[in-house]
């Protein structure tokens, strides 16, 4: 019989490996669709039924009644509340790319690794009692066939060993195959949903033996149950409820589940498939466990162990078939919990605890790539052996008694840690890092004291003096009566105060901490991750990959470049085609080339977003953000200078507007002023030579001749003068001679001179005499000259019928002087130009030679004053302003 | 001028088409189906346990699996109604939210 048994199992694990072997080549060739349909989702999801549920709840269910069911009723509830955290939990395990429990506290709690390596401990203490459970539940199927012929300790530690060692090879096999921690294992998956099916169908056949083949139909069954100790309801209503939150938020928490539940799903529709398949699962595995129970009771010997009726109850009927069937889901159960739960501690242990280690003694930072990836494989292997083993020496040396079979709730109890933690990480954008350290510490501490180490039984870790009277004497600090409260339930009491400082120091510390900004905007994207995180893609194939590639690359460094780069990296990989298979070295390189274009970080994160599928993570973004930032910075850099460039352009657009409109003046002088010389220059040679040449000229000819040639030389003079005392007042070599005097006088005196230069005054002068009762303290000629000029202009250039000329005095903190004539005044483009020397506003009275205006201006500035063009006064209008200190006082 | 455009974008309208009414009526469904099996799992907590009026563990049984098949037919009904309303276009991102009735 034990022989058939051994032959059976290794057929059954030989038959596992074959299914996974064909699942991962079927992956492979790219027919992995009905691979992934959402049954086997829900299937897998079936890990959640260990062989401590499979065979432990006829046990359970003989011992303490209905309560078995707690543990079904509280995860029914959370798949169909899926809408409620499960799809927001798969949704954000997709967008981040989160590869295990711990990564998830980690990720949303700003990537912090301390938090992982805290949660990735708490898994593993948690998780290794319960896969030590695992292995003691096959070697006790293993004893039941082969009662009488085994019966020494030493032959269930080889079969334990055995077991353990296979389920190592199997998991390091199908679990480490692809690099990528966050890639299907397709082979596992499929081994589990093929397990999860062969436990059901063996749990059902053994149900349906026992109602219809030994209690004669449902009726019957029914009497049966009524008629039996467990006849009557009878349950602990703190239990019930506790028990089923328990479940429903170990559930949520197990590293296997969450293995199953977010890092193995493909498609977020799964999950509704799920949501009732699953429940109708679990109710299927719970249905037949009571009527199971009672004809055990009924059927076998007092004192058999309850725990193993789903094998003894068709054994003793002999049954032997059945029961290799029932063996076989047994043994299902116990290795499909054993190989995911190390997958799940492997990640874990590798990603978080391993490689930060490794990283920081032995790799000389992330630079050596391409090391790190054999690294992480050899790692994840190790842990996966590591664990397996691990739950081994704890069933070892734990001796599998009668410890173990409680253990299975108080690993509940201490995942259940996680939950505030992780609830709050994805509901409460306020939820801190501090908060979490602090909460799970609390409860994994509080776990710990009051169930964990007290399960080992008194006096093992605590010593016994503890549970009596308290560690030192602290009555109120004894395990199972924290606070004095006792006489509650242990586990109970233990789930509610862990649960209760958990989630009180988690909300406090949360409170009163202040997150950094990775923490900010992880928790931002956790928290609304619908709104970050667009509807999953389906990347279906690798060619469609390649060609979302091409099409980016194109776009951004122009098609013929793209072309020639992928043509380029196809025929590296030795591919006929244009499009290369999207490789690691491929998309680095392609990483390069675009990084190139738009820089790195963005490079990173659009690749990323071809190939991963996920949302561009918040390191990427800030230094998206960084990048931007710089250009922005530059781009206004940029503007500034070219406005300031603007600016400068239309200056000198002014300026050589200015000179050429000078330069046009200068020519214009030029020939006025060779005019103006030879004009007298000419007559006087003419009237010289006729003197020279005429002999017996009459002598009043002879004078008049003479006094012409004189009247041109005085005319010439006159005009070099003024060109000497321009050049001498712009070269500031003029000495002022300072004077005092009235500002009338000098008045009279400009009018007069200016009168007397022309025959016939025509120009009506009116002047105010009072405001002219102004002392000066100045070079009063020079002011003088600049009067005459003013008035003298006004008498050649006003072209009014009747011209006319007001002289404006105002003295307040300087000294005004207008000049306003009644002419058609200055033409505006005119103005700008008239102080110039050599400007002449017009041809038609070429009166003088253009420099009155600029010798007038010299002279002003000379004195501390100011000479300008008044606008807009009907006429030419020309202000003096002379500083206070040359008008002296107003008497 | 009419005012019959289609809403401004950034400004969701306050009131949905009959489609997505449903949608959201669907999901309001799918939300509130665990609190009623909670319920219905807990009234269990009110039977009497003592003496001749105790309820029997048969009764019991049928109870219990009784709200389990209609939990699951529930849920099942749910799913076939959001998997059909999704391939008719019902974008997951439109269903999310909760601002409009």
């Amino acid at each position: 019989m034990l022989n058939t048994l051994v032959f059976v199992g290794s057929a059954y694990a030989l038959f596992l490996f074959a299914v996974a072997f064909a699942a991962e080549r079927a992956a492979m060739r790219g027919q992995a669709r009905w691979l992934r349909s959402p049954i086997v989702y829900t299937l897998s999801l079936s890990i959640y039924c260990t062989a401590w549920t499979f065979y432990g709840a006829v046990g359970s269910a003989v011992r303490s009644g209905f309560e078995y069911l707690t543990i079904y009723l509280g995860p029914s509830l959370v798949l169909i509340g899926w809408w409620w955290i499960l799809r927001k939990l798969v949704r954000i395990g997709r967008s981040q790319r989160i590869t295990s429990v711990a990564d998830l506290i980690s990720s949303r709690y700003g990537k912090s690794n301390l938090l992982a390596v805290g949660v990735t401990i708490l898994a593993v203490v948690g998780t290794t009692p319960y896969i030590a459970l695992q292995l003691q539940s096959v070697t006790l199927s293993f004893e039941v066939f082969g009662v009488g012929d085994i019966a020494t300790g030493e032959e269930q530690g080889h079969t334990a060993l055995w077991v353990a060692a296979g389920l190592a090879l199997f998991t390091v096999i199908f679990g480490t195959r692809n690099l990528d921690a966050n890639e299907r294992h397709n082979g596992v998956v499929m081994a589990i949903a093929v397990e999860a099916v062969v436990k059901l169908a063996a749990l059902l056949a053994v149900g349906v033996f026992v109602v219809w083949g030994l209690s004669g139909g449902v009726s019957g069954t029914l009497e049966k149950i009524d008629a039996s100790s467990l006849g009557q309801w009878q349950i602990d209503g703190g239990r019930w409820v506790g028990l089923m939150m328990l479940s429903a938020a170990a559930f949520l928490c197990l590293p296997r589940i969450f293995q199953v539940l977010v890092v193995e799903n493909e498609n977020e529709t799964h999950l509704r498939t799920a949501s009732w398949a699953f429940p109708l699962y679990l109710g299927l595995m719970s249905l037949f466990v009571v009527p199971i129970a009672v004809i055990g009771l009924e059927m076998l010997p007092e004192g058999s162990n309850p725990d193993l009726f789903v094998l003894t109850v068709p054994l003793s009927q002999g049954r032997d078939g059945l029961a290799v069937l029932s063996f076989l889901g047994g043994f299902s159960s116990a290795t499909s919990m054993v190989i995911v739960a190390a997958i799940a501690l492997s990640t874990m242990v590798s990603n978080h605890v391993v490689m930060p280690l490794w990283l920081r003694y032995a790799g000389g930072g992330a630079k050596v790539s391409g090391d790190v990836r054999g690294v992480v494989l050899l790692a994840r292997r190790l842990s996966i052996i590591g664990v397996v083993m691990l739950g081994y020496l704890y069933y070892r040396l734990s001796g599998g008694g009668a410890a173990l079979a409680s253990i299975g709730l108080v690993s509940f109890a201490g995942l259940a840690q996680i939950l505030p933690a992780m609830l709050g990480g994805i509901f409460w954008r306020g939820a801190s890092r501090l908060g979490a350290l602090v909460g799970l510490t609390l409860g994994f501490g509080c776990w710990g004291y009051t169930l964990f180490l007290p399960s080992f039984g008194a006096g093992v870790f605590l010593p016994e003096s503890w549970s009596t009277v308290g560690p030192f004497g602290i009555g109120w600090l004894r395990p199972h009566a924290l606070f004095g409260i006792d006489a509650i339930d242990p586990l109970l009491h233990a789930v509610f105060w862990s649960l209760a400082l958990n989630t009180g120091g988690f909300v406090l510390a949360s409170l009163a901490s202040f997150p950094g900004p990775l923490e900010r905007l992880q928790g931002a994207q956790f928290v609304n991750v619908f709104e970050h995180s667009a509807a999953p893609r389906s990347w279906t194939g690798r060619v469609a990959q390649a060609e979302d590639l091409m099409i980016m690359a194109q776009r951004i460094l122009g098609a013929r470049d793209a072309q020639r780069l992928f043509e380029r990296e196809a025929r590296r990989q030795g591919m006929a085609g244009t499009l290369p298979a999207p490789t690691p070295n491929f998309l680095e390189t392609l990483e390069r080339e675009l990084a190139g274009s738009v820089g790195a970080a963005t490079a990173h994160a659009m690749v990323g977003q071809i190939v991963g599928g996920m949302s561009v993570s918040v390191e990427d973004l800030m230094a998206v953000a960084d990048e931007t930032a710089q250009l922005m910075e530059y781009s206004a850099r940029l503007e500034a200078q070219s406005q300031e460039l603007a600016r400068t352009a239309a200056q000198l657009r002014e300026a050589n507007a200015k000179l050429t409109r000078l330069s046009v003046q200068k020519d214009a002088f030029l020939s006025q002023i060779s005019h103006e010389l030879r004009t007298p220059m000419t007559s006087i040679r003419a009237f010289s030579e006729i003197l020279r040449d005429t002999t017996g000229l009459a002598p009043e000819d002879q004078h008049k001749y003479s006094s012409i040639i004189h009247d041109e030389a005085i005319r010439l003079t006159r005009l070099l003068d003024d060109l000497l005392d321009l050049s001498v007042l712009e070269n500031g070599q003029v000495n002022l001679n300072l004077r005092e005097g009235l500002l009338s006088d000098v008045l009279d005196r400009a009018v007069a001179a200016a009168a007397a230069d022309e025959h016939g005054a025509r120009l009506r002068i009116s002047r105010d005499p009072a405001a002219e009762q102004v002392w000066l303290n100045t070079d009063l000629d020079r002011l003088s000259q600049v009067f005459i000029n003013l008035v003298a202009n006004a008498r050649k250039y006003c072209d009014a019928a009747r011209p006319a000329l007001e002289i404006r005095v105002h003295s307040s903190d300087r000294l005004v002087i207008d000049f306003v004539d009644n002419g058609t005044g200055i033409s505006p483009e005119a103005q700008d130009v008239i102080f110039e020397k050599f400007s002449r506003v017009s041809d038609q009275k070429a009166g003088g030679a253009g420099l009155g205006l600029a010798i007038c201006r010299q002279i002003v500035t000379r004195l501390g004053g100011e000479i300008s063009y008044l606008k807009g006064q009907g006429g030419a209008a020309f202000r003096v302003v002379l500083p206070a200190d040359i008008a002296m006082a107003a008497e | 001028m009419t005012e019959a455009g289609p809403p401004r974008r950034g400004k969701p309208p306050v009131f949905l088409e009959r489609q997505s009414y449903r949608r959201r009526r669907v999901i309001d469904a799918a939300r509130v189906l665990p609190f009623i099996g909670m319920l219905l799992w807990l009234i269990p907590l009110l039977w009497r346990e003592d003496g001749e009026v105790a309820v029997r563990s048969s009764s019991a049984i049928l109870y219990l699996f009784g709200v389990w098949i209609l939990l699951v037919a529930g849920a099942g009904l749910l799913s076939a109604k959001l998997a059909a309303q999704a391939r008719d276009g019902g974008s997951d991102a439109e269903a999310r939210g909760g601002e409009a009735f």
